[in-house]
């Protein structure tokens, strides 16, 4: 497995992805219902970017539309172009051509993306077949132990079917699965969910090596803003099914301007702060229901800092220092 | 890292190969002996379901031949049919097992080599109807669940739906008038009954294909009814893998629409289904029974129900015992078959 050449890092202007004002809305029985809008993001090679947000606000969605993997009730709009092609309009040979070849994901909940009656090895040399067909079955053997053993497992582990793996192994035959046709994006839709900690950390390093190996982009998903804090260049959040903040990872974590993202950030106790420990700062209330989305900031009715203010337009994404666009109008308020 | 891959490469041989092939073992020793506990059971209810028939033997085969109560006696007691009830019982558990299965008051010959008579059309009919069903429903099954609430759904769904409650004895009846004696524009194509023509050469071509054109009526009639018992177990088997994540990761992968479905979907809905048509096979040989009445096919079913009417207690025995029996085996195969293709039932 080789690194992409440094030439063609360099020779590459556009992003690998690149959404531009994407809303996804679902068809439901009870109406429309916005599960994203107006996300922009980009990842660039080698960049790893992180997109934190709690369960339901529109993360997942969003992934889902990076392969057009949306339900057939959903419409996307805006524009979702991985390596300058808008996958949501090309074409379906196209489109088939550029799953998992030019980008690929590591799905969350390893068990159930997993076929359950299909070994290991058979999966990971699926992709490969369809997409490199002239690749004899000795070569794409030998390629599915070399991907096992570039995400830490023994290559004769290939004949194990994912019941007889752990909750860790599974997620690393996840991401040797997204290596296999040496895409150039990857998305990790929560790869360390439901693990230990210890393993969530080996698996957070594996993605890191990954990236400064391969020159990869990386597009991470998680609700734990700690998690993105430690592997990413950047951190966008989300609150339902917008962008509230986006910046460094460290700014995110330790410096946080929307008082969602200082929630967010304060949920997870840090070590060596007692009064974390103690304490650790929790959000009342729940995420609101995206078909009745409350008047003005749809963060008002759970925010620590809301005035009547907040209430009246919703707040645009606006750029308060550089690289440091938030959505709250009461940033630099006391 | 290093240490996780030595765990890994331990687990990959001993002792979870062992493991594994232990616990197949227990499970085909469970279900050996589930089946020889449902077998116990239909020895029992073999013997005593019949007898709360009402009737005598003696009494009706005896019509115009015995006239005094002595020789009506004097039959009860050549057969054992004097005999107190649990003492019956027992002389019929102990012949069963040493492979006497009685002989039959109506032909006076053993049961054992009637039923060996009988039961090849009784096979032939199952066996081609069951082949067939299973064939056809599933792929009908396949078709719906993919389609789920389109109109190719509901066409399908609907009219085996109503192929299924039709009665077989009725369906075949209404096929008897169509295509064997020929209703308005329609010749009679199709033989009314039996197995084969008076004419037919035993051990040539055209006895078989004379065969064949007997069986065409009551396989398509056990078919037709059937269809949806195996179609709509494919279908919900297969929904229940639609909605799950490994599709959409095969998806993702760039696979061809038809590829997921066949590659992933359909053949893991397979696996529960193989232990589900074999349940059916029970049904289609009760339905078998029906259908060799109606087309008078020389097999066990007519062979039961014609001793129905006396009741030929050992010959109504005997065909219970064997048929039950056959279910049985095909179920225990089907629950074998099933841990051997299942990953998750071996280990």
């Amino acid at each position: 497995m080789s690194a992409v050449p440094e030439t063609a890092l360099s020779e590459r202007t556009e992003p690998l992805l690149d959404l531009r004002d994407v809303t996804v809305t679902y068809r439901t029985s009870e109406g429309p219902l916005p599960a994203v809008r107006g996300v922009n993001l980009t990842v660039a090679p080698g960049q790893v970017v992180g997109l934190a947000g709690e369960s339901g606000c529109g993360k997942s969605t969003l992934v889902s539309t990076v392969l057009r993997l949306q339900p057939s009730g959903a419409k996307v709009e805006g524009e979702v172009l991985v390596l300058g092609q808008d996958v949501q309009t090309v074409g379906w040979g196209a489109l088939r051509a550029l799953r998992w070849a030019e980008a690929s994901i590591v799905f969350q909940g390893a068990l159930h993306s997993l076929n359950p009656v299909q070994r290991i090895g058979a999966q990971i040399a699926e992709p490969i077949t369809v997409h490199e067909p002239d690749l004899g079955d000795a070569a794409v053997q030998r390629r599915v132990e070399e991907l096992l053993e570039q995400v830490g497992l023994p290559g004769a582990r290939k004949r194990a079917y994912p019941h007889q793996l752990s909750g860790g192994q599974r997620q690393r035959v996840m991401i040797a699965m997204a290596l296999a046709c040496r895409p150039q994006l990857i998305v990790a839709d929560e790869p360390t969910t439901a693990l230990d900690v210890m393993v969530q950390a080996q698996i957070l390093d594996l993605l890191r090596d990954l990236v400064r190996d391969l020159g990869v982009g990386l597009l991470i998903i998680s609700h734990d803003l700690s998690v993105l804090a430690d592997v990413c260049d950047r951190v966008l959040v989300m609150y339902a099914g917008r962008v509230v903040e986006s910046g460094t990872a460290a700014q995110a974590f330790t410096d946080p301007l929307h008082p969602y993202t200082a929630a967010l950030s304060g949920a997870f106790p840090r070590i060596g702060d007692p009064a974390a420990r103690y304490a650790p700062a929790g959000l009342a209330g729940d995420p609101p229901d995206p078909r009745e989305l409350p008047p003005g900031c749809s963060f008002a009715p759970r925010c620590p800092r809301a005035v009547d203010r907040c209430t009246e337009a919703e707040p645009p994404l606006l750029e308060v220092a550089p690289g440091r666009p938030v959505a709250c109008i009461r940033v630099g308020e006391p | 890292m290093t240490d996780l891959a030595a765990q890994g490469a331990d687990a990959a041989h001993t002792p979870a190969t062992v493991g594994r092939r232990r616990s197949y073992g227990r499970y085909v020793l469970g279900k050996v002996l589930g089946s020889a506990g449902s077998l116990a059971f239909v020895l029992v209810l073999g013997f005593f379901l019949f007898r709360v028939l009402p009737g005598d033997p003696a009494r009706t085969l005896g019509r115009g031949r015995f006239r005094t109560e002595a020789q009506l006696e004097e039959f009860r007691a050549t057969y054992g049919l004097d005999q107190p009830l649990p003492q019956q019982f027992l002389t019929y558990l102990k012949n069963t097992f040493s492979g006497d299965l009685g002989v039959s008051l109506r032909y006076r010959v053993p049961v054992s080599d009637l039923i060996l008579d009988r039961l090849w059309p009784t096979l032939l009919l199952v066996g081609i109807a069951t082949l067939l069903a299973t064939v056809i429903g599933v792929y009908l099954g396949v078709i719906s669940a993919w389609n789920r609430g389109k109109a190719t759904d509901k066409v399908t769904t609907g009219t085996t739906l109503t192929l299924y409650s039709m009665p077989e004895w009725w369906l075949g009846l209404l096929l008897i008038a169509a295509f064997a004696v020929g209703m308005g524009p329609l010749p009679g194509i199709f033989p009314t009954g039996g197995l084969h023509s008076v004419d037919a050469e035993p051990g040539t071509i055209g006895y078989v294909g004379d065969t064949a054109l007997h069986l065409v009526l009551p396989v398509l009639t056990l078919v037709l009814v059937y269809l949806a018992d195996f179609s709509l177990i494919m279908r919900s088997s297969l929904l229940d893998e639609i909605g799950e994540d490994y599709l959409t990761t095969a998806r993702a992968k760039g696979l061809r629409d038809v590829v997921v479905r066949r590659r992933h979907a359909v053949r893991n809905a397979l696996l529960p289904t193989t232990t589900l048509i074999a349940l059916s096979i029970g049904f289609v040989v009760s339905g078998a029974i029906t259908v060799e009445t109606v087309f008078s096919i020389p097999g066990l079913g007519l062979l039961a129900t014609e001793a129905l009417t006396i009741p030929d207690y050992w010959v109504l025995q005997g065909t219970f015992l064997v048929t039950s029996a056959g279910v049985i085996l095909a179920n225990l195969l089907a629950n074998l078959v099933y841990g051997l293709l299942d990953p998750r039932v071996r280990s």
